[in-house]
């Protein structure tokens, strides 16, 4: 449709073009993302091999002092005047052989077996008693085997900007431009290299607390980690694909199957239930505040908002012990029938299940007045207006004005907090513990989500960590394709602006 | 015919006020209750009516007096001084990686924006086990040095909402200051700072709001540590299936005292919030 033609709609067919054309996209958005891919990951490739190039281009064309800093660091800059720089990689390459020697040899030797000296008794001095010899630890010999990685993937990049480093001083003096002091290099890092100095912190925070251990998590599910494994004292090994076929083969007696198939069905229940209850639940409630003549807007608003303030693990908290048997719902509803009445709402697993739905509302609905009032607002008014004089009422505005207009403007929100609910430990946790617990799950109960069972895995009387990390790996898979699928969606969208 | 028009609509708002009256008071009832029930002097722990009979303040007298067995004002003390830390640390490092991002052209910037993005799609508490041997390795664990370190390690992730911030500052007002000769340092402290005060508070209120609200990395790293648990287990621990019988009324006064302050800050952040959810959001 051409421009002119698209400006002489009214409302309704613009929004109807608009949102069929939304999902028309939707596949070729898709093949377009997948593309992206392909093409980064081929970019990714010739990079490395550019970067190789240019590595042997440098030795080559390097004079011997050059060719000497391919071997012992910072020589290049240490005969042309960059003391201190020649100093710190000279430096740099010291500490790592030492670190090696002292401490990385050890570990990376065992890495490809996690470790074979078992752990042994013998006899002590006295002859009467048996101590323990420990042999390898495991879970050391992985967890610094990672770190050993780490580092020497470290050190490769301060390698090899010592050899471009080397070949720039070099090309420097040759071609009689200035050679800058370690003073003046350092001046650099508030100006032109002032994103190096913003970012080197919080990136080595987050490399050594967020990415190191996730590399760690990643990697014990491909071992054996579990409950009969532990170190001190047992050793651990990789077992390739088991944890992940343990979690999808139903056999009979085959409980963590089992157990990983109801949970993710839960899960996903529960994730639809929880995200549309609340979307819907909110929107309905923020249309109400927000509809012309109703007054003292911002009491109604703060009335609920007042919710989500209060931390989570309170009000959840507060919520669970309201709903025992002799707790303030019980005595609320004996008051009201005039009889004694103790429900018990988390003993069974379907009471239970529809209580922490229920209770989410409670929780969510907030949120999601919060996130749509200004949305609402932005509906175009003469869409309601026409719809009145055609003789619509409230109930089919709501449904054929504003949930396709919401839908189609919030999607990303939708997913987002889809993925949200996929993740969400404390409603689970703190209301219901996963309860009521069952003989036929794996250590779960019946309102258990994967993110819980994962909690409980590590935390609980088993320490499976192998296969807790399989699921974590999964629940990721899961989460990513769809955050990516937000992100491709957010992408179309904006593109569209340009054209309406 | 405007009439009836009139009376309709007065009709629907009044069907609406009630709804919205009910709603209301099922909305906020079980915070009443909280407070109210914090408030009671009624003999035994466990309340038995709905709204106590008498009143008096010896809920939270005692649970600031008897504090042998779980002391409540210690896990408070904790909490303000984990939470002063970890709001200084990760204030400063989303700051610079958000004003990185978004001011500074550097080579692969996209890069490092994607795999910030991939990194926060991780369930949060998959890498706490690993996070709790790195902290055992270290001789950390069962500190309060954990758990700052934890809660402001990762905060540079965090960086949309502000990025989004930066990015709505026009960028002439940099280029000027180049040109007369600021440094990129120089632009940073003494132009974009100064101008992103209401990022600054959010992103302020944010990483002190979160110590007193999280549960989960708390409870794996102190493990049985009563001294040094925040406010958060360590009132999960006065409802637990030992305590409850004696705690619980202390329980409902220690989350008002955690309640009150974090709801004032919240509803203060509550503007920014929005703002950044959705402008920051778009933006990626």
């Amino acid at each position: 449709m051409r421009y002119i033609d698209y400006m002489q709609l009214n409302p309704f067919q613009k929004f109807g073009y608009n949102f069929s054309k939304f999902f028309k996209k939707l596949p070729s958005n898709l093949a377009r993302f997948f593309k992206m891919l392909g093409r980064a990951i081929v970019a990714f490739f010739v990079g490395i091999g550019k970067g190789f190039a240019n590595y042997g281009k440098r030795f080559v064309k390097g004079d011997i002092f050059v060719k000497l800093s391919y071997l012992i660091f910072g020589v290049s800059n240490l005969v042309r005047g960059q003391i201190i720089k020649g100093l710190l990689f000279l430096l740099s390459e010291a500490a790592y052989i030492c670190f090696m020697m002292f401490f990385g040899v050890t570990y990376i030797s065992k890495f490809g077996t996690l470790g074979n000296v078992e752990t042994t008794e013998k006899l002590s001095a006295d002859g009467f008693n048996y101590v323990k010899v420990y042999g390898d630890n495991s879970m050391l010999i992985l967890l610094y085997g990672v770190l050993v990685i780490v580092v020497t993937i470290l050190i490769f990049a301060i390698y090899i900007a010592n050899t471009k480093s080397a070949y720039k001083v070099y090309e420097d003096k040759r071609d009689g431009h200035k050679i800058y002091t370690f003073r003046e290099e350092m001046k650099q890092f508030f100006d032109e290299k002032f994103h190096i100095t913003l970012m080197s912190v919080p990136c080595i925070l987050i490399g050594c607390f967020t990415i190191l251990p996730l590399i760690f998590m990643v990697l014990i599910a491909f071992t054996s980690y579990d409950n009969a494994h532990q170190p001190p004292g047992n050793l651990f090994t990789w077992v390739g694909l088991t944890n992940f076929r343990d979690l999808v083969s139903i056999t009979e007696g085959a409980t963590k199957a089992k157990t990983f198939i109801n949970l993710a069905e839960w899960t996903i229940i529960w994730a639809i239930f929880a995200t549309f209850s609340n979307y819907i639940a909110g929107m309905i409630v923020a249309l109400m505040i927000n509809k012309k003549g109703i007054k003292l807007k911002s009491l109604w608003r703060t009335l609920f908002v007042v919710v989500i303030a209060v931390p989570q693990f309170v009000s959840l908290l507060l919520m669970s012990q309201m709903l025992q048997e002799n707790g303030a719902i019980n005595q609320f509803l004996s008051l009201i029938t005039g009889q004694n009445i103790g429900y018990k709402f988390l003993d069974t697993a379907l009471s239970a299940r529809i209580t922490v739905i229920i209770v989410n509302i409670w929780i969510g609905i907030p949120y999601t007045i919060l996130i749509t009032s200004g949305i609402l607002m932005n509906i175009p008014a003469d869409l309601y207006e026409s719809a009145t004089i055609d003789g619509a009422g409230p109930v089919k505005s709501f449904m054929k004005i504003t949930l396709p207009y919401m839908l189609f403007v919030t999607t990303p929100y939708l997913i987002t907090s889809f993925i949200g609910n996929i993740n969400n430990f404390n409603v689970i946790y703190l209301l219901t513990n996963g309860g009521p617990s069952t003989e036929e799950y794996y250590e779960a109960g019946h309102t258990d989500i994967l993110v819980t069972w994962l909690f409980k895995l590590t935390m609980g009387q088993t320490h499976d960590y192998n296969l807790a990390a399989a699921i974590g790996i999964l629940v990721f898979i899961v989460c990513a394709s769809l955050s990516l699928i937000t992100f491709n969606l957010t992408k179309s969208a904006k593109d569209e602006e340009a054209f309406s | 015919m405007i009439k009836s028009y009139k009376l309709r609509r007065t009709l629907a708002n009044t069907v609406i006020y009630v709804i919205l009256a009910i709603l209301g008071i099922i909305w906020i009832s079980p915070l009443v209750y909280l407070v109210i029930q914090s408030f009671s002097a009624d003999p035994g722990a466990v309340p038995q009516t709905l709204i106590p009979e008498t009143y008096g303040f010896d809920n939270y007298i005692r649970l600031f007096t008897e504090t042998e067995s779980l002391n409540f004002p210690r896990w408070y003390l904790n909490t303000f001084v984990v939470a002063i830390f970890s709001c200084v640390i990760s204030t400063i490092s989303v700051l610079m990686v958000a004003y990185a991002f978004s001011r500074l052209r550097f080579k692969s910037r996209k890069k490092f924006i994607n795999v910030g993005m991939i990194l926060g799609m991780f369930p949060g508490f998959m890498t706490m086990i690993a996070i709790y041997y790195l902290l055992k390795a270290m001789g950390l664990t069962q500190t309060l040095v954990a758990l700052v370190i934890c809660y402001s390690a990762g905060a540079g992730l965090g960086f949309q909402i502000s990025k989004g911030f930066f990015d709505t500052i026009p960028r002439a007002l940099d280029e000027a200051a180049t040109i007369d000769g600021a440094t990129k340092n120089q632009v940073f402290w003494k132009i974009i700072l100064p101008m992103s005060k209401p990022i600054v508070v959010y992103t302020v209120l944010t990483a002190f709001i979160g110590p007193w609200t999280d549960f989960i990395l708390a409870k794996i790293i102190m493990g049985d540590k009563v001294d040094n648990y925040t406010v958060a287990i360590g009132l999960q621990r006065m409802i637990d299936v030992d305590h409850a019988n004696q705690w619980f009324k202390r329980f409902l006064s220690g989350s008002v005292l955690v309640a009150v302050p974090v709801t004032l800050l919240f509803l203060k952040m509550q503007n920014y919030y929005v703002e950044g959810v959705t402008a920051g959001g778009v933006k990626g």
